[in-house]
């Protein structure tokens, strides 16, 4: 099967997916689209094998920048949606200063620390961060057509096709960045970050590079979230959206492009549709809880190692005689 | 302003004692098995909810119950230890993703069990200890001081003057070559975790009728103790007490004069500033990672 239906059928898919869900499961795939740019974004970060606790806050800075510029100099809101993807990418130029001194682990804590101050300067300066309250009525994307459909921003199904089409953008921008040699030296900046710098790669270098890029495509899911939920606090953006995040990409696993995706995909429908489709409201944490110690347990690469599997599978299943072959020689 | 500055420390003295109990534990923990127990502000909640069970539930006495809340931790530590961390000990990360699988399922317990409004706790004692004209200490308090200082003296006589506590020592410090010595990292590990969570649940049923009990009270605990394990140095029991000092005296200072979110982001910066000028932190040596 030629690899352009296989897009064209996912492609009407995707438009079709929303005309069979209620209300509120419309509203749940916006936010799943925009967690899909998230993940995305955080695997390029961590091709550098460094694992940030900020991503979310960084996301939250693309979110309240938008948000500022659209409210404060009155800018048309899908300009600010880039000027807040940009604002997050700077902000992560000046935190890797500090924070690209540490590796591993205490990177880790010092992105959690960095960030928190952040969250914590939204939340003690009222002007112009609106305090713990946050912001209130963002303006919203504003309505148009393109002839054929009509963008109504009130409907979940507008921003859900308007979300998807710039989070499609960024994805496939991030798909080119990690198949470029920049992207290849991302990888060899984690595997082989000796190897690298005697060959004349600049380390810090690059490692910034990879968290700034990171970064702006995290401001542009934060922008894409505040112009839709109209209102943005500092505790929309703590450390447990983070831990959810940090769950969607080792539950699907960080070795594809699509092992974070996938975990997304799979934890929210399971979490937000599945389990309480079935009633189980007050358990739903528990559960969640439970499905990651499992993953985490019996698939400890992922749910791509899965995915794996099984076409690995299907590759040997119609060409067993390359197989075979093989194993002759 | 004297009598000010003198109660404000007295405030930190007891903020520094529950503080260290958690970290102690926090540090114990990663330093013998390597793992980062986020769960571990959730045993705290679990040792709250002890005392809520027990003391102001089923009346029994106070101090029976913070008896139990710590061996009931414990044994949840335990449980820990043997479902998640040992299958899990060649996986740093998924040792850290496993207890927030854990930290959620505590926490929804806690929400089942006992709803999420915040516990009203009778009192343990009305007492309060006068100390000059505007110094006072409520005894309730003191049990928190005192505790801490008994419990952390007993740890490191544990951990210095006895076999098992050399024997833990040893497998923090070079798991391999403990075990060439015939000791069992297993049964280590054990300890450590049942040491580790017996702390933090003592320190949540302490605490618990002078604070707010609610089933996320865990998140503000878990926080702090990161900070103070950071700047006291990863894997550094002294380190840990020490830092709570510190931390509990900055904190408990600037909120007292300024206000508490901004007590929060210094402490935060200090943790920064720390990870900037010396990583391993004020205790830590300089090759654990």
């Amino acid at each position: 099967m030629p690899k352009y239906i296989v897009w064209m059928v996912l492609l009407v898919a995707l438009l079709l997916l929303p005309h069979g869900l209620s209300f509120s499961q419309q509203e749940i795939l916006v936010f799943l689209t925009i967690n899909v740019l998230v993940v995305a974004s955080y695997r390029l970060l961590t091709l550098t094998g460094e694992w940030s606790l900020g991503h979310v806050v960084i996301m939250g800075v693309g979110a309240y920048a938008s948000a500022l510029f659209s409210k404060k100099l009155g800018i048309y809101v899908p300009v600010t949606m880039l000027l807040g993807g940009i604002t997050a990418a700077l902000v992560a130029v000046i935190l890797s200063f500090p924070l690209f001194r540490m590796k591993g682990f205490y990177f880790l804590i010092g992105s959690f620390a960095a960030s928190e101050i952040i969250r914590l300067l939204w939340k003690r300066f009222r002007d112009p961060f609106g305090g713990a309250k946050g912001i209130k009525g963002i303006d919203p994307m504003p309505d148009f057509s393109i002839g054929i459909y009509d963008f109504d921003f009130f409907e979940p199904v507008s921003y859900y096709y308007f979300s998807g089409f710039i989070v499609a953008i960024c994805l496939w921008i991030l798909w080119r960045i990690e198949k470029s040699p920049v992207g290849l030296t991302f990888h060899a900046v984690h595997w082989q970050d000796k190897l690298a710098e005697a060959s004349g790669v600049n380390l810090r270098a690059y490692r910034t590079l990879a968290f700034a890029i990171a970064s702006g495509f995290a401001g542009i899911a934060g922008a894409l979230l505040a112009h839709y939920i109209g209102t943005i606090n500092p505790n929309s953006f703590d450390v447990e959206v983070m831990v959810f995040v940090l769950t969607w990409a080792i539950v699907g696993g960080t070795a594809t492009f699509y092992g974070p995706i996938l975990g997304c995909i799979v934890l929210t429908v399971l979490n937000e549709i599945v389990l309480r489709e079935l009633g189980f409201e007050q358990m739903r944490p528990l559960i969640y809880g439970a499905v990651m110690i499992l993953s985490i347990l019996f698939l400890p690469n992922g749910l791509e190692s899965l995915v794996q599997k099984f076409s690995q599978r299907r590759a040997d299943g119609l060409a067993p005689n390359k197989a075979s072959k093989g194993a002759a020689e | 302003m004297l009598d000010l500055l003198a109660q404000t420390g007295l405030n930190a003295v007891y903020a520094a004692s529950y503080i260290s109990l958690v970290a102690v534990g926090l540090v114990l923990i990663f330093g013998v098995m390597g793992v980062v127990n986020f769960a571990h502000g959730e045993l705290f909640m679990v040792g709250a909810y002890a005392v809520v069970a027990l003391y102001a539930d089923l009346q029994v006495p106070f101090f029976v119950a913070v008896a139990a809340g710590l061996i009931f931790v414990g044994c949840l530590g335990l449980v820990m230890e043997r479902a998640l961390f040992r299958p899990l000990r060649d996986n740093p990360l998924g040792g850290l993703v496993a207890s927030i699988g854990f930290l959620m399922i505590l926490q929804s317990l806690a929400v089942l069990g006992f709803g999420v409004r915040m516990e009203h706790i009778p009192p343990v004692t009305q007492e309060v200890l006068s100390l000059g004209d505007k110094v006072r200490l409520p005894v309730a308090r003191l049990y928190v001081i005192v505790a801490a200082i008994v419990l952390l003296s007993s740890l490191w006589y544990f951990l210095k003057r006895t076999r098992f506590g050399w024997a833990l020592r040893a497998s923090a410090q070079d798991p391999e070559a403990a075990m060439l010595q015939g000791i069992s990292i297993n049964q280590t590990a054990r300890i450590a975790m049942f040491i580790g969570a017996g702390l933090a649940g003592v320190a949540g049923a302490l605490t618990a009728p002078l604070v707010s009990v609610n089933p996320h009270m865990g998140h503000s605990v878990i926080v702090t103790a990161f900070i103070v394990i950071i700047v006291g140095g990863v894997g550094s029991l002294e380190g840990a007490i020490v830092a709570s000092v510190a931390y509990a005296f900055v904190h408990t200072f600037v909120t007292t004069f300024y206000d508490g979110v901004l007590a929060d982001i210094v402490g935060l910066s200090l943790m920064l500033i720390v990870l900037i000028v010396k990583p391993t932190g004020l205790f830590g040596s300089a090759d654990r990672a």
